[in-house]
């Protein structure tokens, strides 16, 4: 077992954080201000290659692996959350699944501009009255001739109304099983932007990742092709549970960044702020404080990079994916927490970032499932 | 078209210079990065490349952990790479060195040559022209722009309160100032195929064409070092409470001490 | 042929449009003193086409000889025959010392010619004296070399300085920093022998072509040039306030710099920070103003030649690295000081 970086990778680490350093942590705060969507900031990583770090060169991406691309999202989110969501969602939801179910002409015609990121994806499962549990969802899709059409809304869909294509889940027939209990089927769709009927409803206020355009999409006898069905009609709840698995590889990624630019920042701070006549890092209070979080964030990191290990390697990483999202995201929140409390009185104003990196740290703990759907998942493999 | 881009392995001073305890200048904790004049002639060649497809190869010369440098070049965008490096190399100063890289030089194909103008370590903007000297080319320094027009190229030439637009023929050597863009970022792909698709040649003494072994490392430098310190930081000076007016005149009274005014 | 036959210091007088740069009477009058130790007297030489007029001004600031190189392909400054004509100078006088100012001409000019006449070249030097090399007598008895230049130099931004000599190849060739050494008082009437030498010149692959001439002031000023920065942190205030450091600024012909919180808070624009995010300056004259002095903020100003802070806290820690901190009101202070400033000046 070797925990060490190889060059290459160690390079692409340098690569990301001096992107990060340069071009995100300037307009951080302000991203956070203004809620306003870094669209300068994703032409930039467009142009970089981040858009498509795990994608195979022939579909235009970049023919990195998983572990690459995990530690993009790491370091934008040191500086910036938001951009780290970003990026999380358009690789690990909307590629990813094309990438895995799609035919030739779909990734053809969807992976590679996305990978390139001239164009940006988003995913959308989640409804007003279906979060963890999937089969709360009304949003149905019956075929009609050549086209589908989808009637319903999506509730908390990141990089809503700024992407450009959508991975969609919509029930496609209900059955009953032999007690007689409706069961949902699902399908997995390709929506673009403009299709017929497609619409965006409100914009969400968001207590952290303010910056990420978290929007609710509403369609209204949408119409779309028939062949934009993504895997087999009726696959759709499994693909969406695997492209999850996915995701939450992604958000750990990000939780991770978080707690990392956290911990970053209270190094630095300590070691400048005077109280009773020495550097608040000169108290074994802080020390300790400061070993206890670094022991964490790198426990954190490690069941990470073995989930991204795992995905490249592996059919099924559900697990590791699991583990490494929900000890990454409490990570985050311990860590951000604790780190407002050693900046005290300024780390509960604006102007510092540890107050931003707190609020952002929570929704790792919430989305693409919750900390108890994690325990659930891990839990589940274990009484098998 | 064939373009050769030098470039060098530098400490960072941008990130802060880091010191030890005793104010003496920590190089072990100072990142080592592509010398940013360097950087900008690189991205000046690539986008030359971008244009007309033309091929480019970078050169460094240094100790065997330059090679980074060169990958990173190559992650870039650049063709080649080739590291010039040997032990009897070792201590040159400009001379030497513009020795050893016209040597290595002499040895491939180019049209035009990019330096940077001078390195963040040294400071001394010598290399360049040095480089052209030896290789009997003309020299364009302080390139604020490059452009390619036929057989010649076109530079914008910076002086302290004007430019030159000149014109050289090709071959011919231009340094470069960071001025002149701003560099593009490495690709994660390019990463990848800068380390497991291309290859860096690696030269040593033998590969120089004609060169003498008195031009070369320590022994061939016209310049020795008498003395070198590390400068020690600056500490606290004098602080004083006072009024207004006495603060303005206590002011003045520095400025006039210092000569300032 | 021995280095003995080397003699005299030589200065390189830049001329640009014929009007001559305030480095070459700066490095006559480092050259004076040189000469003086090793007994020996100053040549300018000066190059360029029409340029009889500039001889006597040389003189009056202290060249004893003045080599003239008058061509018509010495108009304006292009590499190839003005490196011809300095070298053709060295190869035909044999300098002992051949100073060159470290200007866009100077560090251009200086390299190419000493590749041509195969000897070290200093760059950037602020010291120069006359010393032994090694400085102390070796312990193996090897030679220790008597009257050489000992050329100082900053290197790795400032931040180390390598005293270098040139022991075994003549001339010994340095670049000088413009503005660090002192001129002479001027000797009105002065006069200096003159020598008129032209080499000859032949055109060859290396002469360029000058397409156009664009004269300039640059479009945005560097803060890392300026000589004096009149930098404001937060406790400035507002963008207003900074008209006050702007005055300041003005008087002293210096320049505004900030630190990071000013450019947050939309101040002042990126260009002016100083710090690890923005730029390192050097000046010789730092104020600063309400500021803090975070470290990231001291990486880029530490040094600079002489630092004033003024801040109300007496504790903020831009005070450990400030040659002159005054604990005090800025608002106060900085208009009263432009006033004495401006009167002192006037």
């Amino acid at each position: 077992m070797d925990f060490s970086l190889d060059k290459k990778h160690e390079m692409a680490r340098n690569l990301f954080k001096e992107f990060a350093e340069t071009e995100v942590k300037p307009l951080a705060q302000e991203v956070d201000e203004t809620e306003e969507f870094p669209k300068g900031t994703v032409e930039k990583m467009a142009k970089a290659g981040f858009m498509g770090i795990p994608v195979p060169k022939e579909y235009g991406g970049q023919g990195c692996d998983p572990l690459t691309y995990v530690m993009c999202v790491e370091e934008l989110s040191k500086v910036c959350a938001t951009t780290g969501v970003i990026v999380s969602a358009h690789t690990s939801l909307c590629i990813d699944p094309i990438m895995t179910y799609g035919t030739e002409e779909q990734k053809e015609k969807y992976v590679r501009p996305l990978a390139t990121g001239e164009k940006l994806g988003a995913f959308a499962l989640t409804e007003p009255g279906a979060g963890t549990d999937a089969q709360g969802a009304q949003t149905k899709a019956v075929l009609d001739g050549d086209e589908w059409v989808l009637n319903g809304s999506k509730c908390f869909i990141t990089n809503g109304k700024v992407a450009d294509v959508y991975i969609v889940i919509a029930i496609t027939s209900v059955t009953e099983d032999k007690r007689g209990r409706k069961k949902k089927n699902f399908s997995a769709f390709i929506v673009e932007k403009n299709s017929p009927g497609f619409s965006f409803g409100t914009k969400e206020k968001k207590m952290g990742i303010r910056g990420s355009s978290t929007y609710e999409l509403i369609f209204e006898d949408c119409r779309i092709p028939k062949e934009n069905l993504l895997g087999p009609e009726g696959k759709g709840f499994p693909i969406a549970m695997h492209t999850l698995d996915g995701g939450r590889i992604g958000i750990a990624s990000q939780a991770l960044g978080i707690a990392e630019g956290a911990l970053d920042r209270a190094i630095e701070y300590t070691k400048e702020r005077k109280q009773f006549g020495r550097s608040i890092a000169q108290q074994q209070n802080t020390q300790f404080k400061l070993a206890d979080m670094a022991a964490r964030i790198e426990a954190a990191k490690l069941l990470v990079y073995k989930a991204a290990k795992a995905k490249e390697t592996q059919k099924v990483y559900s697990v590791e994916a699991a583990k490494a999202k929900l000890f990454a995201a409490e990570t985050a929140m311990a860590v951000t927490t604790e780190v407002v409390q050693l900046f005290g009185g300024y780390g509960y104003i604006r102007e510092y970032d540890v107050e931003r990196m707190m609020r952002d740290a929570k929704i790792t703990e919430i989305y693409e499932g919750t900390s108890e759907v994690q325990r659930m998942v891990i839990s589940g493999a274990l009484l098998k | 078209m064939k373009i050769v881009v030098c470039i060098k392995q530098v400490p960072d001073t941008k990130g802060g210079v880091k010191f030890n305890p005793d104010g003496t200048l920590n190089r072990t904790a100072m990142l080592a990065i592509m010398n940013p004049d360097d950087k900008a002639g690189l991205e000046a060649a690539l986008r030359i490349k971008d244009e007309t497809g033309a091929e480019v190869t970078v050169v460094t010369m240094g100790i065997p952990k330059a090679e980074d440098v060169l990958r990173e070049a190559m992650a870039m965008g650049a063709d080649k790479a080739i590291l010039v490096t040997d032990r009897v190399l070792g201590g040159a100063d400009t001379w030497a060195t513009s020795t050893t890289i016209a040597g290595a030089l002499r040895n491939i194909d180019y049209d035009l040559i990019i330096t940077g103008r001078q390195a963040i370590d040294g400071d001394t903007a010598q290399v360049g022209p040095q480089i052209a000297e030896h290789l009997g080319i003309p020299v364009i320094s302080y390139a604020e722009d490059i452009k390619i027009d036929g057989d010649s190229v076109i530079v914008k030439r910076q002086y302290e309160d004007r430019y030159h637009e000149l014109k050289a023929k090709m071959p011919c050597l231009v340094t470069a100032l960071s001025e002149l863009n701003v560099p593009r970022y490495m690709t994660p792909g390019g990463i990848f195929d800068a380390y497991d698709e291309k290859e860096v040649t690696v030269w040593g003494r033998d590969n120089l064409k004609d060169v003498d072994d008195s031009d070369l490392g320590l022994k061939g430098s016209p310049t020795k070092i008498a003395k070198a310190s590390d400068k020690v930081r600056k500490g606290a000076g004098e602080k004083v409470t006072l009024d207004p007016s006495e603060s303005v005149e206590y002011i003045m009274g520095k400025l006039k001490e210092k000569h300032v005014i | 042929m021995g280095l003995e036959e080397y003699k005299g210091v030589y200065i390189y007088a830049q001329q640009v449009d014929n009007q001559m740069s305030s480095i070459a009477y700066e490095l006559i009058g480092k050259a004076k003193e040189l000469a003086k130790d090793l007994n020996t007297d100053v040549t300018a030489v000066l190059l360029g086409h029409n340029v009889s007029g500039l001889v006597d001004g040389l003189a009056e600031y202290g060249a004893d000889k003045v080599i003239v190189v008058d061509d018509p392909e010495l108009e304006t400054y292009r590499t190839e025959p003005y490196a011809h004509a300095l070298a053709s100078v060295i190869n035909e006088y044999k300098p002992d010392i051949m100073l060159v100012g470290a200007t866009a001409i100077g560090r251009d000019l200086g390299p190419t010619v000493s590749a041509r006449v195969k000897t070290g070249l200093t760059a950037d030097c602020t010291v120069l004296e006359i010393g032994d090399f090694p400085i102390n007598p070796p312990a193996d008895g090897s030679e220790q070399k008597h009257n050489q230049l000992l050329m100082t130099r900053p290197a790795f931004g400032g931040n180390t300085i390598a005293t270098i000599a040139c022991p075994d190849n003549r001339p010994q060739m340095a670049t000088v920093r413009p503005g660090v050494m002192q001129k002479l008082d001027p000797v009105k009437g002065a006069k200096a022998e003159v020598i008129n030498y032209n080499p000859g010149f032949e055109k060859n692959n290396k002469y360029v072509e000058i397409i156009n001439i664009i004269k300039q002031a640059k479009s945005v000023d560097n803060i890392m040039d300026a000589k004096i920065l009149v930098s404001g942190g937060r406790g400035v205030g507002s963008a207003e306030n900074f008209q006050m450091l702007k005055d300041l600024a003005e008087v002293l012909g210096g320049m505004v710099s900030c630190s990071r919180a000013v450019v947050e808070n939309g101040w002042l624009a990126q260009d002016y920070q100083v710090g690890q995010t923005g730029k390192t300056v050097r000046p010789n004259l730092y104020f600063a103003i309400g500021i803090s002095g975070a470290i990231q903020h001291v990486a880029g100003m530490e040094e600079s030649d002489i630092v004033i802070a003024i801040n109300k806290d007496e504790d903020a820690p831009i005070f450990d690295v400030a040659d002159y901190g005054i604990v005090g009101d800025l608002n106060k202070i900085v208009p009263a000081l432009t006033a004495a400033l401006k009167e002192e000046l006037a």
